[in-house]
């Protein structure tokens, strides 16, 4: 992908790899915050993941959803392989889907990422319902939305690196 | 008849990028479902989370500084007025509990003369260790929460977790340096009670969202709004007689087998704070059987003949 969305102009700088799994473990340790049972608080790991799945669908795909799912399931004391399942179902649909998000401005791109984000959570809920937990009330899927308000900054942030140009032309498009 | 010839062969694909997609999804999906049911049937995989765990506290501890901090600082600028009323409260459940706390010693004394007396066995008491809940785990299909303590300090899972006003709940997992406590109020966790003025005993289980259920009791069972319960210490778990929850409501429906009886936790299960842990209780021995010495009864039978 060199371009920030395929209907764009303008074309991008490569993505790094470490970049990319540097802000896989910001997300990580951004989820690890303990924050109690506050309701709305996004899963950042799914966010970034999501991302980085439509906009990288070559480097970033299920076996990074299967580890970072893992880690998820260990840090959250959850059952072991519910966030790996999870993520790893998104992270093939949002690979799919790929080449049909990028064709949208970033704000129709957040409307195609709710109802992955909400899928995720539905997928996880299934789980632990399925082996004897509580429903944890309607305001648990807030968290997507939340996470679907933030896909504009997020945009912006994790694709900064790969907008500076090495060299600055003003009449080049990158 | 070339192209026959070339039947069976793929073609060299420009780009290498590994199996097809959805190969790849049925993998994962299947090794994330092998290790679902491994982990909620045989339960094997809880040495591979206590050292996972292991490697990820250091980043946990780093991350729970600014929350830390956060606490910290508002508990600063936390109004004189509200520690003032605190302090009141206090040292008014102090006075009103004087009565008992100073005649403890005397009846402990008394009891233990009595018990001796009726040759029962003693009840011992039992180590308690002091912790301090660090945060509630982010879970939100169960209620469970972080204390500092953990298997270097002599904890181990089963131990029972109290406040200053009764039981908190459960260790359910110990980590080297934390362990992990299932409140009383997660559906998953059930105790054993009796009701404080009847002697009625029960089970008590977690009904979400703050509360808890009184399980299994016939529709004319004598349970009171506003009764205690308090434990039973049948499970030889919980020591007898720490306070556990309060009725709130009963809903005697003959429709129904069982009456749906409503229960508030007395400890502060949902806050914070410091909590203290109770060593494992030593369950009483089993009375050994009188041996008697045992008659073979075929072979008399067979000499008489």
């Amino acid at each position: 992908m060199i371009q920030p969305t395929h209907s764009s102009r303008r074309i991008l700088l490569p993505a790094r790899g470490w970049f990319i799994y540097l802000s896989l473990c910001a997300a990580l340790v951004l989820n690890l915050i303990p924050l109690g049972r506050l309701p709305g608080i996004p899963d950042w790991v799914a966010l970034t993941l999501v991302f980085w799945c439509i906009h990288q669908p070559l480097k970033v795909g299920m076996g990074a959803a299967f580890f970072f799912g893992l880690a998820m399931d260990v840090a959250n004391a959850s059952v072991m392989g519910q966030h790996a399942l999870a993520y790893v179902l998104l992270a093939f649909a949002a690979g799919g889907l790929s080449r049909r998000i990028l064709w949208f401005p970033v704000v129709q791109q957040a409307l195609h990422v709710l109802p992955l984000l909400l899928g995720t959570q539905f997928i996880m809920l299934l789980i632990r319902l399925v082996t004897g937990a509580e429903f944890p009330g309607v305001l648990y899927f807030l968290s997507s939305f939340v996470a679907v308000l933030l896909w504009h900054p997020l945009n912006y942030i994790l694709l900064l690196p790969q907008y500076r140009a090495i060299e600055h032309d003003e009449n080049r498009p990158i | 008849m070339s192209a026959t010839g070339h039947i069976g062969h793929t073609p060299p694909p420009f780009f290498k990028r590994g199996p097809a997609p959805l190969a790849r999804l049925a993998f994962f999906v299947t090794l994330a479902l092998l290790l679902l049911v491994a982990d909620l049937r045989f339960r094997t995989l809880e040495v591979a989370r206590m050292a996972v765990a292991t490697v990820l506290w250091p980043l946990q501890k780093a991350v729970l500084l600014p929350v830390e901090g956060a606490g910290e600082a508002g508990n600063y600028f936390s109004n004189l007025a509200s520690l003032q009323q605190e302090n009141v409260e206090l040292r008014q459940r102090q006075l009103a509990q004087a009565n008992l706390l100073l005649r403890q010693a005397h009846l402990e004394d008394e009891n233990r003369r009595l018990r001796a007396l009726l040759a029962m066995q003693e009840r011992l008491a039992v180590p308690a260790r002091a912790a301090e809940i660090l945060y509630a785990a982010r879970d939100p299909f169960a209620r469970r929460v972080i204390i500092d303590r953990g298997l270097t300090h002599g904890l181990e899972t089963g131990q029972a977790v109290i406040d200053d006003l009764g039981v908190v709940g459960q260790i359910t997992r110990a980590f080297p340096l934390t362990s992990e406590v299932t409140l009383l109020t997660d559906k998953n966790q059930l105790i054993p009670v009796q009701v404080a003025r009847s002697g009625l005993r029960a089970v008590v289980a977690g009904a979400g969202s703050g509360a808890m259920e009184l399980k299994f009791l016939p529709a004319n069972a004598d349970v009171q709004p506003d009764d205690t319960l308090v434990t039973s210490g049948l499970d030889g778990i919980y020591l007898p007689g720490l306070p556990v929850a309060k009725v709130i409501s009963i809903d005697r429906n003959n429709s129904f087998s069982f009456a749906r009886i409503e229960a508030m936790p007395l400890a502060g299960v949902e806050r914070h704070g410091q909590v203290l842990v109770l060593g494992r209780r030593i369950a009483p021995e089993l009375p050994e059987e009188p041996k008697e010495p045992v008659k073979k009864p075929g072979k008399g039978k067979r000499t008489a003949k």
